[in-house]
């Protein structure tokens, strides 16, 4: 995310990727409770030393932000901010393709997408979390 | 401790309290319950001495499904029952590189809906994306407007009436926090036997207008009345149809507790609402459970619990393992939403293009309330009938064409159509539509009654006769019951003379002096002649007789 009047104001150092992280409230900290919310959050489970060392050095990479000055600054949320909304006609265009959609589906049931049962959320729960290994390829 | 009334009961008594009048401590109430007695407030008994008051807080989450052919942010098809996943585009089964394309409706539709109940429009308003995870929801998000919705800060007037007598009508206010744009999620059907659910995603995408109320409710009474309001605003927009059997109406209510003059009290959400009569069911019986449980020393979870409208109860629904987090993003792919008014409309722009708030503004339908004003104007009915009328669907076109045929005035009509049609109506769960007797024969029968061709009486029998739909007209059936008022005079005199001659302790009692017994002989008269006398000239033939 860059801000608005980024051009000039970030420092050469951070640009280059060199930069020390500032000291920010996280320090590099990772609470056990806070791993286990962002596995429920996420779904994804990362407990292990490598995840954890993955974890602070995302942390601490985006830390890095909080080097530049913001003061002042309106937030920007989009890039398409002074893009017009393109507002659509209210008809009937799409639709009526059930049989490819269900193609997509591992398991179904006449018509409908099967899923387990209950609410996805708790790592304690024995559902199937996946590997954070499997999801990032690079480092 | 005896349980408390029903909350009627105390909701008699306040009018001028803003809010908390179910609970609020007063002195001159205190007062007027002594050691108990009609009007008892939440958690007092009577005869005991007064426990510190309970007051009540309510506020409530609607989502109404907006009206419209597509859904909000794609082309496929609206519509209540349909083959599970057959309007299901790309983007709603969020298939990877399908984008979010806004319905210009659906921006109309919360437009009205804001200008109806008194909100400013936000000129530019922003979507953001709420995550969580749900099979329904398979983007693994919802697109909503959280930091700044399209309507905020107005207010919704309804009325009650005291005393569950329609004598009496009340209006009280709730302030509508916000109005936002956002996505409907799909349909699970829970297998459990199967340990798997179903998913359906017609419903995936649908707009929705949710509607955030103020807690300046306080029991299910007003609950219900707002959201009936609400219903009836929406449907004569046409901005939702607000069934809530279709669930394009759905209620949400929040429920605290606590003593006045103290903070609020940990609120509970209870969900699984069905219907208006189970809202304020559901509410009361809310309210009733934390009070009892906080009178017994316990404390008030901050929890979801659903309606079970069998046992008439709430319970826990499954633990959703604490407060959500739901990562409040923008959404990137959307820029605002930038609304018009006349003033700031730019020139040369493509009309599709652009949402006019005054352009809408201009073509507002009348609002519930300005047609109850109207019939009242135009008629001389009382408001609560015109509450009445407003509220059954149908029943005020029913009632005006019946005006049109025939000479009774307005205001005796009314009696019949709220006394007699609607009350045969509801016992046969019949709509008006559904109605066997039509506007066209049930203003033949009030002709036949103005024109003293029959009594009143024999006009409910009449009526009676209609209900039963057999295709007979009222003259019909006045001549095949002999229901026509007896015109000879010597006949009447007759039947009159007969009844004097059979009541000589009665005829005596009227000479001494009570006339009121006349009345009793003028029934017996009715009776003789099954309701084919005339009263007041049964009336005129006695007095005249008893005075000789």
């Amino acid at each position: 995310m860059w801000c608005r009047q980024a051009r000039g104001s970030v420092p050469r150092r951070l640009a280059a990727g060199g930069g020390r992280a500032l000291a920010g409230p996280s320090q590099g900290a990772v609470s056990g409770e806070l791993l286990r919310h962002l596995e429920h959050l996420a779904l994804v489970d990362f407990r292990d030393r490598e995840g954890v060392e993955r974890l602070r050095g995302a942390i601490r990479f985006a830390d890095r932000l909080r080097e530049v000055n913001t003061d002042g600054v309106e937030p920007m949320d989009s890039v398409l901010e002074d893009r017009c909304l393109y507002l659509r006609e209210d008809d009937v265009t799409e639709g009526n393709c059930t049989k490819e959609l269900l193609n997509n589906a591992r398991e179904k049931v006449e018509e409908y997408f099967v899923a387990p049962p209950g609410i996805l959320c708790c790592p304690e729960c024995d559902l199937q979390l996946v590997s954070h290994n499997s999801l990032f390829s690079v480092r | 401790v005896p349980p408390p009334t029903s909350p009627r009961s105390h909701c008699a008594r306040r009018t001028t309290f803003p809010r908390g009048h179910c609970g609020e401590a007063s002195e001159p109430l205190a007062r007027q319950n002594g050691g108990g007695g009609a009007g008892l407030r939440w958690g007092l008994a009577p005869g005991v001495a007064a426990l510190a008051p309970w007051v009540p807080v309510v506020g409530l989450e609607i989502h109404a499904q907006i009206s419209s052919n597509s859904k909000l942010f794609s082309g496929s098809q609206v519509q209540f029952a349909a083959p599970p996943n057959s309007l299901v585009s790309f983007f709603d089964a969020s298939l990877p590189g399908t984008l979010p394309v806004l319905n210009r409706r659906c921006v109309e539709a919360a437009v009205m809906t804001g200008l109806a109940l008194n909100c400013s429009i936000n000129k530019k308003s922003l979507f953001d994306r709420k995550h969580y995870f749900y099979a329904d929801l398979p983007a693994g998000y919802q697109i909503t407007q959280q930091r700044v919705p399209i309507a905020v800060n107005g207010s919704l007037s309804y009325s009650l009436c005291i005393d569950n007598k329609m004598s009496q009508m009340v209006t009280k206010t709730v302030r509508i926090k916000q109005i936002q744009l956002e996505q409907d999620s799909g349909k699970s059907l829970h297998d459990d036997s199967r340990s798997q659910t179903l998913v359906d995603l017609n419903r995936a995408g649908v707009g929705l207008m949710e509607v955030v109320m103020e807690p300046d409710m306080c029991c299910g009474e007003e609950a219900a009345a707002a959201v009936r309001e609400l219903q009836l605003i929406l449907q004569t927009l046409g901005s939702s149809q607000a069934i809530m059997a279709e669930g394009q109406l759905r209620v949400d209510a929040n429920v605290s507790v606590h003593h006045p003059g103290e903070p609020y009290g940990v609120r509970t959400e209870v969900k699984n609402i069905n219907s208006i009569r189970f809202l304020a069911k559901a509410i009361d019986y809310e309210i009733q459970r934390q009070i009892e449980e906080l009178e017994n020393g316990g404390t008030i979870l901050n929890e979801t619990r659903a309606f079970d409208s069998k046992l008439g109860c709430t319970v826990p629904m499954r633990d959703k393992e604490g407060m959500q987090d739901y990562r409040f993003m923008p959404e990137p792919n959307l820029p605002p939403l930038i609304l018009y008014d006349t003033k700031s409309l730019p020139a040369n722009v493509n009309h599709q293009q652009v949402v006019n708030i005054d352009w809408i503004h201009e073509r507002l339908p009348d609002l519930p309330s300005a047609k109850r004003a109207k019939l009242v104007e135009l008629y001389g009915i009382l408001p609560e009938h015109s509450f009445t009328l407003v509220n059954e669907d149908g029943l005020t076109e029913f009632f005006e064409n019946v005006l049109k045929q025939t000479q009774m005035k307005p205001k005796k009509v009314i009696g019949w159509i709220l006394n007699d049609l609607l009350s045969y109506l509801k016992q046969h769960s019949c709509t008006v539509k559904e109605s066997p007797v039509s506007s066209v024969l049930l203003a033949d029968l009030l002709n036949l009654l103005e024109k003293k061709e029959i009594s009143a009486s024999a006009a409910k029998q009449v009526f009676e006769e209609l209900w039963k739909g057999e295709g007979k007209t009222p003259l019909e059936i006045v001549k095949e019951k002999q229901l026509q008022l007896i015109e000879d005079r010597e006949e009447l005199e007759q039947i009159c003379q007969a009844v004097i001659d059979e009541h000589e302790k009665e005829v005596m009692a009227i000479k001494a002096g009570n006339q009121k017994i006349v009345n009793k002989l003028i029934g017996l008269v009715q009776r003789a002649t099954q309701g084919r006398s005339n009263p007041v000239l049964v009336k005129q033939i006695l007095e005249k007789k008893l005075s000789e």
